[in-house]
């Protein structure tokens, strides 16, 4: 492959018509107080994690609802489990459980060729 | 949108476009990137469509790149487009016939600046008097020479060798047209069917005999954007984009790409070339790239014009694939002779989707 002094950038968009909600729908059945996130943002506010690293809950929260499984596993590495978050959110979700179940269930869906 | 809609916005913006008499202002890119191009244009109106156009080869640029790269600032810019105006004033025209999209987007940004601020104008009147000493009046008409085409599409169709049917099927040729973002989207009332449904090219094609592809990213910009372009480590921006309609619309199988701009035949031409060679994907049929033509290209194609005269071997993306098609044909020996029969060199880089050249 020939380089030619600039690269070509991938394209962002999510296509919600190719979209694996698989993951999303596991997390949702198997923790359904996650259903009910707000995404107001407290628990990223609180995160002992994202004081020390760019850990973004909310963040985890979108990429698992957008479908980007590759992204969402780095980004769960980041927690420490604590649980602070827990403690914050309005709408008493168990957001740690949410944590393990990503990281129990995401080798399952993640792309082969990624 | 139905197509009954279509026909409402499209009365909306109906554009006048002159009948006669045009003075012509080329394009400074064109000239380097499909150089026969604008000569097929000016053999059309004055040989198939008997009409007066004058060009003046004192005509500059109108320094858009330089303006849309903030490097010639606008006093300088309307100082240059007034000149031009005087050019067309001596030589006693008042119709505009413009060559380029951003030369077009240019003119109509000025003109439209002057009638909102006539303190301007004549800013700019007493400038061009102390540095040249030449006057000049603003054109009565302007019209980009896409629409000079549109408006005679049907005097070119009565007369055409070559409709845009694909013989070896009976079926009409599928295009993607593509219009210049300057065309329209600053004035959508300077483009013919505004800036969402713009039907220059779409009426050419249909008037041909041809099939217009609707697909998602029809309205997406072809990634030119002058400094996406201008530094090299920027350029990925621009094959992104080009990129972005090329995906959009593979799935469609177009057999041909069609545009009215100076930027956006020459980049999503030598974009496919290299996507091609950075990623090893094509997006035309068996291996090859989808032909990129300028309107004048084509109606010289309808016309039954020799490709090698229209300058189709100036394209990367090669343009055989579409001749197959309509029936065209032509001696492929012949691809680099010039008017002497003299080899004018080959391409130091490889076509699209030829690996044998």
């Amino acid at each position: 492959m020939k380089n030619f002094g600039y690269s070509i950038i991938k394209q962002r968009t999510i296509d919600y018509d190719q979209f694996d909600g698989r993951l999303l729908n596991e997390i949702l059945e198997m923790e359904p107080s996650f259903k009910v996130c707000l995404s107001c943002g407290g628990c990223t506010a609180t995160c002992s994690a994202g004081d020390l690293v760019s850990f973004n809950v909310r963040r985890m929260n979108l990429l698992l609802r957008r479908g980007e499984t590759v992204e969402l596993e780095s980004e769960i590495k980041k927690c420490m489990l604590c649980g602070k978050c827990m403690l914050v959110c309005p709408r008493g979700i168990n957001l740690r459980n949410v944590i393990m179940l990503i990281k129990k269930s995401i080798l399952k869906y993640k792309p082969v060729n990624e | 949108m139905k197509r009954e809609g279509k026909i409402q916005v499209w009365k909306d913006y109906q554009k006048e476009i002159a009948d006669d008499h045009y003075f012509y202002v080329r394009s400074c890119i064109r000239q380097n990137f499909f150089p026969g191009s604008e000569q097929t244009f000016l053999r059309i109106l004055r040989s198939e469509l008997g009409k007066d156009i004058y060009e003046n080869p004192h005509h500059t640029t109108c320094s858009g790149i330089g303006y849309h790269s903030d490097v010639v600032p606008f006093d300088t810019i309307q100082t240059i487009v007034a000149r031009q105006f005087a050019l067309m004033t001596e030589a006693g025209y008042k119709n505009l016939a413009v060559s380029c999209i951003t030369s077009f987007g240019i003119y109509g940004e000025i003109i439209e600046t002057w009638k909102e601020f006539p303190d301007e104008l004549e800013k700019i009147r007493n400038y061009l008097k102390k540095a040249t000493g030449r006057e000049f009046e603003i054109p009565q008409n302007v019209a980009h020479a896409s629409d000079i085409v549109y408006k005679f599409r049907e005097d070119i169709a009565n007369k055409q060798k070559f409709p845009l049917i694909n013989q070896q099927t009976g079926k009409p040729l599928k295009i993607v047209e593509h219009i210049g973002c300057h065309y329209s989207k600053m004035f959508p009332d300077k483009g013919v069917g505004g800036a969402e449904f713009p039907n220059v090219l779409v009426g050419m094609i249909e008037s041909w005999g041809g099939e217009v592809v609707d697909y998602p990213e029809r309205r997406h910009c072809c990634g030119f954007g002058f400094r996406q372009y201008l530094v090299m480590s920027n350029r990925g921006y621009s094959v992104s984009n080009s990129r972005k309609k090329f995906e959009s619309m593979e799935p469609y199988k177009p057999d041909a790409i069609l545009c009215n701009c100076p930027g956006c035949p020459m980049f999503m031409d030598r974009w496919q070339y290299v996507i091609e060679e950075m990623e090893g994907k094509t997006y035309g049929e068996s291996g090859q790239g989808i032909p990129v033509l300028t309107y004048e290209e084509l109606a010289g194609l309808v016309l039954g014009y020799d490709p090698w005269d229209l300058g189709l071997q100036m394209h990367q993306t090669n343009c055989e694939p579409l001749l197959d098609k309509m029936g065209i044909q032509y001696d492929a020996s012949l691809k680099y002779a010039g008017k002497d029969g003299k080899l004018i060199g080959k391409p130091m880089m490889v076509g699209c989707g030829d690996l044998e050249m």
